[in-house]
Protein backbone atom coordinates (compact mmCIF):
# COMPACT_ATOMS: atom_id res chain seq x y z
CA UNK A 1 0.00 0.00 0.00
CA UNK A 2 2.82 2.34 1.36
CA UNK A 3 4.75 1.82 -2.21
CA UNK A 4 1.64 2.61 -4.10
CA UNK A 5 1.18 5.80 -2.30
CA UNK A 6 5.01 6.57 -3.25
CA UNK A 7 4.40 5.63 -7.19
CA UNK A 8 1.89 8.37 -7.12
CA UNK A 9 2.77 11.63 -8.45
CA UNK A 10 2.57 15.03 -6.68
CA UNK A 11 -1.05 15.90 -9.19
CA UNK A 12 -2.56 12.77 -8.33
CA UNK A 13 -2.16 12.66 -4.39
CA UNK A 14 -3.44 15.79 -4.71
CA UNK A 15 -6.51 14.26 -6.32
CA UNK A 16 -6.62 11.96 -3.69
CA UNK A 17 -6.86 14.44 -0.69
CA UNK A 18 -9.75 15.83 -2.57
CA UNK A 19 -11.50 12.99 -2.65
CA UNK A 20 -10.93 11.65 0.61
CA UNK A 21 -12.01 15.14 1.38
CA UNK A 22 -15.27 15.02 0.09
CA UNK A 23 -16.33 11.40 1.74
CA UNK A 24 -14.71 12.37 4.93
CA UNK A 25 -17.43 15.33 4.22
CA UNK A 26 -20.13 13.12 2.68
CA UNK A 27 -19.60 10.53 5.78
CA UNK A 28 -19.42 12.77 8.19
CA UNK A 29 -23.05 14.79 7.50
CA UNK A 30 -24.33 11.32 7.59
CA UNK A 31 -23.10 10.85 11.25
CA UNK A 32 -23.28 13.92 12.51
CA UNK A 33 -26.18 15.90 11.11
CA UNK A 34 -29.35 13.61 11.21
CA UNK A 35 -31.43 16.07 9.44
CA UNK A 36 -33.93 14.83 6.98
CA UNK A 37 -33.04 15.95 3.81
CA UNK A 38 -36.42 16.24 2.44
CA UNK A 39 -38.06 17.76 5.45
CA UNK A 40 -39.22 21.68 3.97
CA UNK A 41 -39.36 24.16 6.24
CA UNK A 42 -41.45 26.99 3.83
CA UNK A 43 -40.65 29.77 6.74
CA UNK A 44 -36.87 30.10 6.28
CA UNK A 45 -36.29 29.43 2.55
CA UNK A 46 -33.10 30.55 1.64
CA UNK A 47 -31.64 31.29 4.93
CA UNK A 48 -28.11 33.04 5.00
CA UNK A 49 -25.80 30.37 5.99
CA UNK A 50 -25.77 30.03 9.88
CA UNK A 51 -23.97 28.21 12.65
CA UNK A 52 -27.34 25.64 12.68
CA UNK A 53 -27.44 25.58 8.52
CA UNK A 54 -23.61 26.02 7.64
CA UNK A 55 -24.95 26.01 4.07
CA UNK A 56 -28.02 27.89 4.21
CA UNK A 57 -31.25 26.40 2.76
CA UNK A 58 -33.07 25.90 -0.60
CA UNK A 59 -36.78 26.94 -1.95
CA UNK A 60 -38.57 24.89 0.25
CA UNK A 61 -36.36 26.15 3.29
CA UNK A 62 -34.78 21.94 3.12
CA UNK A 63 -31.38 22.07 4.64
CA UNK A 64 -28.83 22.54 2.24
CA UNK A 65 -26.16 20.60 4.19
CA UNK A 66 -28.30 17.58 4.71
CA UNK A 67 -29.15 17.64 1.08
CA UNK A 68 -25.49 18.15 -0.24
CA UNK A 69 -24.52 15.55 2.01
CA UNK A 70 -26.61 13.19 0.59
CA UNK A 71 -26.17 14.01 -3.37
CA UNK A 72 -22.65 13.68 -2.69
CA UNK A 73 -22.74 10.03 -1.23
CA UNK A 74 -25.37 9.28 -3.70
CA UNK A 75 -22.94 10.82 -6.81
CA UNK A 76 -20.07 8.66 -5.20
CA UNK A 77 -21.71 5.80 -4.58
CA UNK A 78 -22.95 5.39 -8.03
CA UNK A 79 -19.62 6.49 -9.38
CA UNK A 80 -17.80 3.53 -7.51
CA UNK A 81 -20.29 0.86 -8.26
CA UNK A 82 -20.33 1.86 -11.79
CA UNK A 83 -16.44 2.04 -12.08
CA UNK A 84 -16.14 -1.30 -9.85
CA UNK A 85 -18.96 -2.94 -12.14
CA UNK A 86 -17.57 -2.04 -15.22
CA UNK A 87 -14.13 -2.64 -14.09
CA UNK A 88 -14.96 -6.17 -13.07
CA UNK A 89 -16.88 -7.14 -16.60
CA UNK A 90 -14.75 -5.47 -18.58
CA UNK A 91 -11.44 -6.80 -17.37
CA UNK A 92 -12.57 -10.08 -17.30
CA UNK A 93 -13.85 -10.29 -20.27
CA UNK A 94 -10.89 -8.34 -21.92
CA UNK A 95 -8.44 -11.18 -20.58
CA UNK A 96 -10.97 -13.54 -22.00
CA UNK A 97 -10.60 -12.42 -25.71
CA UNK A 98 -7.37 -11.31 -25.42
CA UNK A 99 -6.26 -14.93 -24.47
CA UNK A 100 -8.07 -17.32 -25.76
CA UNK A 101 -8.98 -15.40 -29.04
CA UNK A 102 -10.99 -17.16 -31.86
CA UNK A 103 -14.75 -17.00 -31.99
CA UNK A 104 -15.06 -16.07 -28.07
CA UNK A 105 -12.61 -13.25 -29.23
CA UNK A 106 -15.30 -12.13 -32.07
CA UNK A 107 -18.68 -12.35 -30.27
CA UNK A 108 -17.74 -10.33 -27.53
CA UNK A 109 -15.84 -7.80 -29.91
CA UNK A 110 -19.37 -7.41 -32.36
CA UNK A 111 -20.93 -6.85 -28.60
CA UNK A 112 -18.65 -4.10 -28.11
CA UNK A 113 -19.32 -2.74 -31.41
CA UNK A 114 -23.15 -2.31 -31.14
CA UNK A 115 -22.69 -0.86 -28.27
CA UNK A 116 -19.82 1.58 -29.52
CA UNK A 117 -22.19 2.90 -32.32
CA UNK A 118 -24.65 4.47 -30.02
CA UNK A 119 -23.33 7.76 -28.12
CA UNK A 120 -22.68 6.81 -24.28
CA UNK A 121 -25.07 9.43 -22.94
CA UNK A 122 -28.06 8.42 -25.31
CA UNK A 123 -27.73 5.11 -24.77
CA UNK A 124 -28.41 5.69 -20.67
CA UNK A 125 -30.87 8.03 -21.59
CA UNK A 126 -32.85 5.67 -23.32
CA UNK A 127 -32.31 3.12 -20.73
CA UNK A 128 -33.06 5.96 -18.40
CA UNK A 129 -36.80 5.93 -20.32
CA UNK A 130 -37.18 2.37 -19.53
CA UNK A 131 -37.73 2.97 -16.15
CA UNK A 132 -37.79 6.74 -15.36
CA UNK A 133 -36.30 7.82 -11.82
CA UNK A 134 -35.06 3.96 -11.48
CA UNK A 135 -31.28 4.39 -9.88
CA UNK A 136 -31.10 0.27 -10.74
CA UNK A 137 -31.08 1.68 -14.37
CA UNK A 138 -29.10 4.11 -14.53
CA UNK A 139 -26.52 1.93 -12.74
CA UNK A 140 -27.06 -0.74 -15.31
CA UNK A 141 -27.24 1.61 -18.26
CA UNK A 142 -23.86 3.43 -17.11
CA UNK A 143 -21.81 0.01 -16.59
CA UNK A 144 -23.08 -1.12 -19.95
CA UNK A 145 -21.50 2.17 -21.41
CA UNK A 146 -18.15 1.95 -19.38
CA UNK A 147 -16.99 -1.66 -19.82
CA UNK A 148 -16.36 -1.07 -23.56
CA UNK A 149 -13.22 1.28 -22.46
CA UNK A 150 -12.07 -1.74 -19.93
CA UNK A 151 -12.36 -4.40 -22.65
CA UNK A 152 -10.73 -2.97 -25.65
CA UNK A 153 -7.66 -1.50 -23.07
CA UNK A 154 -7.43 -4.80 -21.18
CA UNK A 155 -7.89 -6.75 -24.39
CA UNK A 156 -5.31 -5.26 -26.54
CA UNK A 157 -2.22 -5.17 -23.73
CA UNK A 158 -3.58 -9.21 -23.00
CA UNK A 159 -2.86 -10.18 -26.27
CA UNK A 160 0.77 -8.72 -26.80
CA UNK A 161 1.44 -10.30 -22.88
CA UNK A 162 0.22 -13.53 -23.68
CA UNK A 163 2.58 -13.25 -26.91
CA UNK A 164 5.50 -12.52 -25.34
CA UNK A 165 7.92 -14.65 -25.16
CA UNK A 166 8.00 -14.75 -21.21
CA UNK A 167 4.56 -15.61 -21.00
CA UNK A 168 5.29 -18.83 -23.64
CA UNK A 169 8.73 -19.45 -21.50
CA UNK A 170 6.59 -19.61 -18.52
CA UNK A 171 4.13 -21.87 -20.71
CA UNK A 172 6.72 -24.04 -21.70
CA UNK A 173 8.30 -24.84 -17.99
CA UNK A 174 4.64 -25.74 -17.32
CA UNK A 175 3.31 -23.37 -15.27
CA UNK A 176 -0.63 -23.42 -14.49
CA UNK A 177 -3.25 -20.39 -16.65
CA UNK A 178 -3.59 -18.61 -12.88
CA UNK A 179 0.49 -18.27 -12.24
CA UNK A 180 0.43 -17.01 -15.93
CA UNK A 181 -2.20 -14.33 -15.40
CA UNK A 182 -0.77 -13.20 -11.82
CA UNK A 183 2.62 -13.18 -13.23
CA UNK A 184 2.07 -12.08 -16.59
CA UNK A 185 -1.00 -10.23 -17.69
CA UNK A 186 -2.04 -8.58 -14.27
CA UNK A 187 1.26 -6.40 -13.94
CA UNK A 188 0.54 -5.43 -17.55
CA UNK A 189 -3.29 -4.37 -17.24
CA UNK A 190 -3.24 -2.76 -13.43
CA UNK A 191 -1.80 0.75 -13.61
CA UNK A 192 -3.92 1.45 -16.57
CA UNK A 193 -6.95 -0.30 -15.91
CA UNK A 194 -6.36 1.91 -12.10
CA UNK A 195 -6.52 5.07 -14.75
CA UNK A 196 -9.68 3.49 -16.40
CA UNK A 197 -11.43 3.13 -13.40
CA UNK A 198 -10.32 6.85 -12.02
CA UNK A 199 -11.92 8.22 -15.84
CA UNK A 200 -14.87 5.89 -15.68
CA UNK A 201 -15.84 7.35 -11.65
CA UNK A 202 -15.87 10.59 -13.15
CA UNK A 203 -17.91 9.64 -16.12
CA UNK A 204 -20.66 8.04 -13.81
CA UNK A 205 -20.89 11.29 -11.81
CA UNK A 206 -21.25 13.45 -14.97
CA UNK A 207 -23.59 10.97 -16.16
CA UNK A 208 -25.82 10.89 -13.21
CA UNK A 209 -25.75 14.54 -13.14
CA UNK A 210 -26.51 14.86 -16.76
CA UNK A 211 -29.63 12.98 -16.82
CA UNK A 212 -30.72 14.80 -13.72
CA UNK A 213 -29.91 18.16 -15.44
CA UNK A 214 -32.15 16.92 -18.64
CA UNK A 215 -34.28 15.85 -16.00
CA UNK A 216 -35.12 12.10 -17.06
CA UNK A 217 -33.10 10.63 -14.31
CA UNK A 218 -33.53 10.83 -10.47
CA UNK A 219 -37.07 12.50 -9.94
CA UNK A 220 -37.77 14.81 -6.44
CA UNK A 221 -37.08 15.12 -4.52
CA UNK A 222 -34.31 13.29 -4.59
CA UNK A 223 -30.97 15.51 -4.00
CA UNK A 224 -29.01 14.54 -6.46
CA UNK A 225 -26.70 17.31 -7.77
CA UNK A 226 -27.84 17.52 -11.70
CA UNK A 227 -30.98 17.66 -10.28
CA UNK A 228 -30.40 20.55 -7.64
CA UNK A 229 -29.20 22.69 -10.50
CA UNK A 230 -32.13 22.57 -12.61
CA UNK A 231 -34.15 23.53 -9.45
CA UNK A 232 -32.21 25.85 -8.18
CA UNK A 233 -31.33 27.58 -11.43
CA UNK A 234 -34.42 30.03 -11.61
CA UNK A 235 -33.74 31.31 -7.97
CA UNK A 236 -29.83 31.75 -8.92
CA UNK A 237 -30.47 35.65 -8.42
CA UNK A 238 -32.33 35.24 -4.66
CA UNK A 239 -29.28 32.85 -3.48
CA UNK A 240 -26.38 32.15 -5.44
CA UNK A 241 -24.78 30.68 -2.93
CA UNK A 242 -27.08 27.83 -3.06
CA UNK A 243 -26.99 27.44 -6.79
CA UNK A 244 -23.31 27.31 -6.68
CA UNK A 245 -23.19 24.61 -3.81
CA UNK A 246 -23.96 21.70 -6.17
CA UNK A 247 -21.98 23.09 -8.93
CA UNK A 248 -18.61 23.41 -7.01
CA UNK A 249 -19.35 19.84 -5.54
CA UNK A 250 -19.63 18.57 -9.37
CA UNK A 251 -16.41 19.92 -9.87
CA UNK A 252 -14.39 18.82 -7.21
CA UNK A 253 -15.48 15.15 -7.59
CA UNK A 254 -14.15 15.15 -11.28
CA UNK A 255 -11.07 17.63 -11.12
CA UNK A 256 -10.20 15.62 -7.92
CA UNK A 257 -10.69 12.46 -9.99
CA UNK A 258 -9.10 13.44 -12.98
CA UNK A 259 -5.98 14.31 -10.88
CA UNK A 260 -5.67 10.91 -9.69
CA UNK A 261 -6.11 9.70 -13.38
CA UNK A 262 -2.77 11.24 -13.93
CA UNK A 263 -1.53 11.74 -17.68
CA UNK A 264 -4.24 12.36 -19.65
CA UNK A 265 -5.15 9.46 -22.23
CA UNK A 266 -3.85 9.62 -25.65
CA UNK B 1 -12.09 3.78 -49.12
CA UNK B 2 -15.35 1.38 -49.76
CA UNK B 3 -14.07 -0.63 -46.75
CA UNK B 4 -14.31 2.62 -45.00
CA UNK B 5 -17.61 3.01 -46.52
CA UNK B 6 -19.33 -0.49 -45.83
CA UNK B 7 -18.05 -0.10 -42.14
CA UNK B 8 -19.95 3.12 -40.93
CA UNK B 9 -23.16 1.09 -43.16
CA UNK B 10 -23.14 -1.54 -40.98
CA UNK B 11 -22.48 0.95 -38.02
CA UNK B 12 -25.73 2.75 -39.20
CA UNK B 13 -27.47 -0.78 -38.98
CA UNK B 14 -26.00 -1.57 -35.82
CA UNK B 15 -27.48 2.16 -34.50
CA UNK B 16 -31.30 1.42 -36.45
CA UNK B 17 -31.68 -2.09 -34.73
CA UNK B 18 -29.92 -1.12 -31.14
CA UNK B 19 -32.84 2.28 -30.86
CA UNK B 20 -35.28 -0.13 -32.62
CA UNK B 21 -35.28 -2.70 -30.19
CA UNK B 22 -34.65 -0.03 -27.12
CA UNK B 23 -37.69 1.49 -28.39
CA UNK B 24 -39.55 -1.60 -28.76
CA UNK B 25 -38.61 -2.73 -25.13
CA UNK B 26 -40.75 0.90 -24.23
CA UNK B 27 -43.82 -0.06 -26.39
CA UNK B 28 -44.10 -3.71 -24.96
CA UNK B 29 -44.00 -2.27 -21.16
CA UNK B 30 -45.94 0.61 -21.39
CA UNK B 31 -48.87 -0.32 -19.32
CA UNK B 32 -52.56 0.76 -19.72
CA UNK B 33 -51.37 3.68 -17.05
CA UNK B 34 -48.83 4.75 -19.46
CA UNK B 35 -51.31 4.61 -22.09
CA UNK B 36 -53.38 6.48 -20.18
CA UNK B 37 -50.53 9.18 -19.42
CA UNK B 38 -50.19 9.06 -23.31
CA UNK B 39 -53.83 9.83 -23.97
CA UNK B 40 -53.46 12.18 -20.87
CA UNK B 41 -50.56 14.03 -23.01
CA UNK B 42 -53.08 14.34 -26.02
CA UNK B 43 -56.52 15.56 -24.95
CA UNK B 44 -55.13 17.59 -21.37
CA UNK B 45 -55.82 15.93 -18.29
CA UNK B 46 -59.44 16.67 -17.73
CA UNK B 47 -60.47 14.56 -20.71
CA UNK B 48 -59.11 11.21 -20.01
CA UNK B 49 -61.34 8.48 -19.84
CA UNK B 50 -60.74 4.60 -19.79
CA UNK B 51 -62.21 4.60 -23.10
CA UNK B 52 -59.72 7.01 -24.49
CA UNK B 53 -56.60 4.94 -22.46
CA UNK B 54 -58.22 2.13 -24.50
CA UNK B 55 -57.71 3.30 -27.96
CA UNK B 56 -54.22 4.39 -27.31
CA UNK B 57 -53.32 1.06 -26.34
CA UNK B 58 -55.23 -0.28 -29.25
CA UNK B 59 -53.54 1.49 -31.38
CA UNK B 60 -50.15 0.69 -30.22
CA UNK B 61 -51.45 -2.97 -30.81
CA UNK B 62 -50.31 -4.34 -27.23
CA UNK B 63 -52.70 -6.85 -27.32
CA UNK B 64 -50.87 -8.92 -30.45
CA UNK B 65 -48.19 -11.75 -30.08
CA UNK B 66 -44.39 -10.48 -29.55
CA UNK B 67 -42.41 -11.94 -32.18
CA UNK B 68 -44.82 -10.74 -34.56
CA UNK B 69 -44.75 -7.16 -33.23
CA UNK B 70 -41.35 -7.02 -33.08
CA UNK B 71 -40.75 -8.14 -36.96
CA UNK B 72 -43.28 -5.43 -37.78
CA UNK B 73 -42.16 -2.88 -35.63
CA UNK B 74 -38.22 -3.76 -37.37
CA UNK B 75 -39.69 -3.98 -40.63
CA UNK B 76 -41.69 -0.30 -40.52
CA UNK B 77 -37.99 0.97 -39.50
CA UNK B 78 -36.44 -0.37 -42.18
CA UNK B 79 -38.43 1.99 -44.52
CA UNK B 80 -38.07 4.46 -42.06
CA UNK B 81 -41.68 4.87 -41.20
CA UNK B 82 -41.36 6.29 -37.81
CA UNK B 83 -44.74 6.66 -36.80
CA UNK B 84 -46.48 9.69 -35.75
CA UNK B 85 -45.78 11.35 -32.01
CA UNK B 86 -47.66 10.09 -29.35
CA UNK B 87 -48.28 13.84 -28.28
CA UNK B 88 -48.83 15.98 -30.92
CA UNK B 89 -49.86 13.49 -33.50
CA UNK B 90 -47.86 14.84 -36.39
CA UNK B 91 -45.09 12.28 -38.24
CA UNK B 92 -42.36 11.78 -36.21
CA UNK B 93 -39.87 12.06 -39.82
CA UNK B 94 -42.00 16.27 -40.24
CA UNK B 95 -40.84 16.78 -36.40
CA UNK B 96 -37.48 15.78 -36.97
CA UNK B 97 -36.74 17.52 -39.86
CA UNK B 98 -38.22 20.62 -38.11
CA UNK B 99 -35.34 19.79 -35.47
CA UNK B 100 -32.43 18.58 -37.39
CA UNK B 101 -31.52 21.73 -38.70
CA UNK B 102 -31.19 23.36 -35.64
CA UNK B 103 -29.16 20.46 -34.13
CA UNK B 104 -26.66 20.49 -37.12
CA UNK B 105 -26.23 24.48 -37.13
CA UNK B 106 -25.59 24.08 -33.50
CA UNK B 107 -22.75 21.05 -34.32
CA UNK B 108 -21.86 23.03 -37.02
CA UNK B 109 -21.10 26.57 -34.98
CA UNK B 110 -18.99 24.19 -31.70
CA UNK B 111 -16.74 22.17 -34.41
CA UNK B 112 -16.39 25.42 -35.95
CA UNK B 113 -15.40 27.12 -32.46
CA UNK B 114 -13.49 24.80 -30.73
CA UNK B 115 -11.30 24.65 -33.91
CA UNK B 116 -10.86 28.48 -33.89
CA UNK B 117 -9.82 28.16 -30.43
CA UNK B 118 -7.84 25.19 -29.77
CA UNK B 119 -5.64 25.29 -32.61
CA UNK B 120 -4.44 29.05 -31.92
CA UNK B 121 -3.50 27.98 -28.68
CA UNK B 122 -2.27 24.83 -29.34
CA UNK B 123 0.03 25.94 -31.61
CA UNK B 124 1.34 28.74 -29.83
CA UNK B 125 1.59 26.60 -26.73
CA UNK B 126 3.73 24.31 -28.79
CA UNK B 127 6.04 27.10 -30.03
CA UNK B 128 7.01 28.20 -26.65
CA UNK B 129 6.67 24.84 -24.97
CA UNK B 130 6.62 24.60 -20.61
CA UNK B 131 6.67 28.89 -21.04
CA UNK B 132 3.76 30.56 -19.47
CA UNK B 133 1.61 30.45 -21.70
CA UNK B 134 1.50 27.06 -22.21
CA UNK B 135 0.87 26.38 -18.22
CA UNK B 136 -1.95 28.24 -18.36
CA UNK B 137 -3.69 26.69 -21.50
CA UNK B 138 -2.96 23.95 -19.47
CA UNK B 139 -4.59 25.49 -16.14
CA UNK B 140 -7.76 26.41 -17.99
CA UNK B 141 -8.16 23.07 -19.87
CA UNK B 142 -8.04 21.26 -16.74
CA UNK B 143 -10.70 23.49 -14.98
CA UNK B 144 -12.66 23.43 -18.34
CA UNK B 145 -12.60 19.34 -18.32
CA UNK B 146 -13.36 18.94 -14.89
CA UNK B 147 -17.02 20.63 -15.61
CA UNK B 148 -19.76 18.86 -17.09
CA UNK B 149 -20.63 21.17 -20.49
CA UNK B 150 -24.09 22.04 -18.85
CA UNK B 151 -22.46 24.05 -16.16
CA UNK B 152 -19.90 26.02 -18.50
CA UNK B 153 -23.42 26.70 -20.36
CA UNK B 154 -24.88 27.77 -16.81
CA UNK B 155 -21.72 30.20 -15.76
CA UNK B 156 -22.03 31.87 -19.97
CA UNK B 157 -25.88 31.97 -19.34
CA UNK B 158 -25.57 33.75 -16.49
CA UNK B 159 -22.56 36.18 -16.67
CA UNK B 160 -23.81 37.09 -20.65
CA UNK B 161 -27.70 37.29 -20.93
CA UNK B 162 -28.59 37.45 -17.19
CA UNK B 163 -26.19 40.06 -15.90
CA UNK B 164 -24.43 41.62 -18.81
CA UNK B 165 -27.53 41.35 -20.82
CA UNK B 166 -25.94 40.91 -23.94
CA UNK B 167 -27.24 37.87 -25.54
CA UNK B 168 -30.39 36.40 -25.65
CA UNK B 169 -31.33 33.37 -22.95
CA UNK B 170 -33.16 30.62 -24.58
CA UNK B 171 -34.90 29.23 -27.70
CA UNK B 172 -34.16 30.34 -30.98
CA UNK B 173 -35.10 33.31 -33.19
CA UNK B 174 -32.07 34.81 -34.86
CA UNK B 175 -28.68 34.35 -35.28
CA UNK B 176 -27.39 36.14 -32.04
CA UNK B 177 -29.14 33.21 -29.86
CA UNK B 178 -27.03 30.45 -30.84
CA UNK B 179 -23.91 32.35 -29.92
CA UNK B 180 -23.64 31.70 -26.17
CA UNK B 181 -24.79 27.31 -26.42
CA UNK B 182 -21.89 27.39 -30.02
CA UNK B 183 -19.17 28.84 -27.82
CA UNK B 184 -20.42 26.75 -24.33
CA UNK B 185 -19.87 23.45 -26.47
CA UNK B 186 -17.18 24.33 -28.01
CA UNK B 187 -15.21 25.87 -24.86
CA UNK B 188 -15.86 21.91 -23.70
CA UNK B 189 -14.86 20.61 -26.59
CA UNK B 190 -11.40 22.88 -27.30
CA UNK B 191 -10.83 21.95 -23.30
CA UNK B 192 -9.49 18.59 -24.56
CA UNK B 193 -8.57 19.02 -27.95
CA UNK B 194 -6.01 22.35 -27.61
CA UNK B 195 -4.24 19.85 -25.79
CA UNK B 196 -3.75 17.22 -28.62
CA UNK B 197 -2.93 19.96 -31.17
CA UNK B 198 0.21 20.86 -28.48
CA UNK B 199 1.43 17.47 -28.38
CA UNK B 200 0.83 17.00 -32.31
CA UNK B 201 2.41 20.33 -33.03
CA UNK B 202 5.59 20.07 -30.24
CA UNK B 203 6.17 16.43 -32.20
CA UNK B 204 5.78 18.25 -35.68
CA UNK B 205 8.39 20.85 -34.77
CA UNK B 206 10.93 18.71 -33.34
CA UNK B 207 10.94 16.72 -35.77
CA UNK B 208 13.95 15.42 -37.87
CA UNK B 209 12.13 16.63 -41.07
CA UNK B 210 10.77 20.00 -39.86
CA UNK B 211 14.77 20.47 -38.67
CA UNK B 212 15.69 19.89 -41.81
CA UNK B 213 13.49 22.21 -43.58
CA UNK B 214 15.09 25.00 -41.67
CA UNK B 215 18.20 23.99 -42.69
CA UNK B 216 17.52 23.74 -46.31
CA UNK B 217 16.37 27.52 -45.78
CA UNK B 218 12.94 27.42 -45.67
CA UNK B 219 11.76 30.42 -43.09
CA UNK B 220 9.64 29.24 -39.80
CA UNK B 221 6.45 30.38 -41.39
CA UNK B 222 6.99 28.58 -44.42
CA UNK B 223 8.32 25.59 -42.65
CA UNK B 224 5.27 25.22 -40.75
CA UNK B 225 2.99 25.84 -43.80
CA UNK B 226 4.19 23.38 -45.76
CA UNK B 227 5.80 20.55 -43.87
CA UNK B 228 4.19 21.25 -40.27
CA UNK B 229 0.60 21.71 -40.62
CA UNK B 230 -0.70 18.13 -42.19
CA UNK B 231 1.40 16.31 -40.15
CA UNK B 232 0.08 17.78 -37.38
CA UNK B 233 -3.17 17.61 -38.66
CA UNK B 234 -3.66 13.79 -39.13
CA UNK B 235 -3.76 12.62 -35.05
CA UNK B 236 -6.08 15.76 -34.39
CA UNK B 237 -8.88 15.43 -36.61
CA UNK B 238 -8.38 11.52 -35.90
CA UNK B 239 -9.28 12.87 -32.31
CA UNK B 240 -11.63 14.77 -33.10
CA UNK B 241 -13.52 11.42 -34.47
CA UNK B 242 -13.31 10.48 -30.45
CA UNK B 243 -14.55 13.55 -29.41
CA UNK B 244 -17.74 13.54 -31.48
CA UNK B 245 -19.07 11.16 -29.18
CA UNK B 246 -18.70 14.72 -26.33
CA UNK B 247 -20.09 16.52 -28.84
CA UNK B 248 -23.23 14.80 -29.70
CA UNK B 249 -23.62 14.58 -25.80
CA UNK B 250 -23.28 17.91 -25.30
CA UNK B 251 -25.53 18.90 -27.94
CA UNK B 252 -28.44 16.74 -25.47
CA UNK B 253 -27.27 18.81 -22.69
CA UNK B 254 -26.27 22.24 -23.84
CA UNK B 255 -29.39 21.88 -25.89
CA UNK B 256 -31.93 21.26 -23.30
CA UNK B 257 -30.37 24.12 -21.28
CA UNK B 258 -30.82 26.46 -23.89
CA UNK B 259 -34.10 25.66 -24.53
CA UNK B 260 -32.88 24.94 -28.43
CA UNK B 261 -34.94 23.35 -30.65
CA UNK B 262 -32.89 20.65 -31.29
CA UNK B 263 -32.88 17.08 -31.59
CA UNK B 264 -31.25 16.52 -28.10
CA UNK B 265 -34.09 18.97 -26.84
CA UNK B 266 -36.52 17.00 -28.43
CA UNK B 267 -34.77 13.86 -26.96
CA UNK B 268 -34.85 14.54 -23.98
CA UNK B 269 -38.75 15.80 -23.94
CA UNK B 270 -39.76 12.64 -25.69
CA UNK B 271 -38.36 10.59 -22.93
CA UNK B 272 -39.95 12.87 -19.99
CA UNK B 273 -43.33 12.82 -21.94
CA UNK B 274 -42.90 8.66 -22.74
CA UNK B 275 -43.29 9.49 -26.25
CA UNK B 276 -41.91 6.49 -28.05
CA UNK B 277 -42.45 7.07 -31.74
CA UNK B 278 -40.66 10.27 -30.50
CA UNK B 279 -37.90 8.54 -28.58
CA UNK B 280 -37.13 6.47 -31.59
CA UNK B 281 -36.96 9.10 -34.08
CA UNK B 282 -34.86 11.31 -32.15
CA UNK B 283 -32.42 9.02 -30.79
CA UNK B 284 -32.16 7.46 -33.93
CA UNK B 285 -31.26 10.64 -35.64
CA UNK B 286 -28.39 11.09 -33.07
CA UNK B 287 -26.83 8.14 -33.55
CA UNK B 288 -27.25 8.75 -37.74
CA UNK B 289 -25.32 12.14 -37.33
CA UNK B 290 -22.51 10.48 -35.33
CA UNK B 291 -22.29 8.02 -37.86
CA UNK B 292 -22.05 10.82 -40.78
CA UNK B 293 -19.63 12.81 -38.69
CA UNK B 294 -17.43 9.41 -38.15
CA UNK B 295 -17.32 8.81 -41.56
CA UNK B 296 -16.87 12.72 -42.65
CA UNK B 297 -13.60 12.40 -40.09
CA UNK B 298 -12.35 8.88 -42.03
CA UNK B 299 -12.65 11.08 -44.84
CA UNK B 300 -10.60 13.91 -44.09
CA UNK B 301 -7.90 11.74 -42.74
CA UNK B 302 -8.49 9.46 -45.61
CA UNK B 303 -7.93 12.88 -48.18
CA UNK B 304 -5.10 14.18 -45.59
CA UNK B 305 -3.01 11.42 -45.18
CA UNK B 306 -1.79 9.11 -47.74
CA UNK B 307 0.16 6.80 -45.99
CA UNK B 308 -3.27 5.06 -44.10
CA UNK B 309 -5.05 4.19 -47.64
CA UNK B 310 -3.08 1.24 -48.25
CA UNK B 311 -3.92 -0.18 -45.10
CA UNK B 312 -7.33 1.18 -44.80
Amino acid sequence: MTATWGGLTTGQKKGAFIILGILLFALLEAILHPVDPALQNLDNTFATPTLAEPLGTDQFGRSMLARMGDAVRLSMFLGLLCALTSACVGVALGVLAGWRQGLVDRVISFLVNVLLALPGLVLILLFAALAPGSLTMLYIAISLVLWVEYFRVVRALTRNAVASSQMQASRMLGFGTLYCFRRHVWPTIVTPVMTLAAFGTANSILALAAVGFVYVGLQPPTAELGLMMVELFPYYSDAPWVLAQPIIAVFLMIFALNLLAGRHRQ
Amino acid sequence: MIRLLLKRLLQAAFVAWAVGTISFVLVRMMSSDIAFRVAAGRYGYDNVDAAAAQAVSEELGLDRPGWQLYLHWLWELANFNLGNSLVSGLPVAHEIGHLLGHSLLLAFIAILFATLIAFPVGLYAAMHANGWFDRLALFASSILRAQPVFVIGLILLLIFALQLKLLPVAGFYDIRYVVLPGIALALALAAVSNRIVRHSAFDTINSAFFRFARIKGLSYPQSLVRHGFRNMAVPVIAFMGIQLIALIEGIVMIESLFSWPGIGHGLAHAIFSRDVPMIQGTALTMGLIFVVLNLLVDIACHVIDPRGRRAA
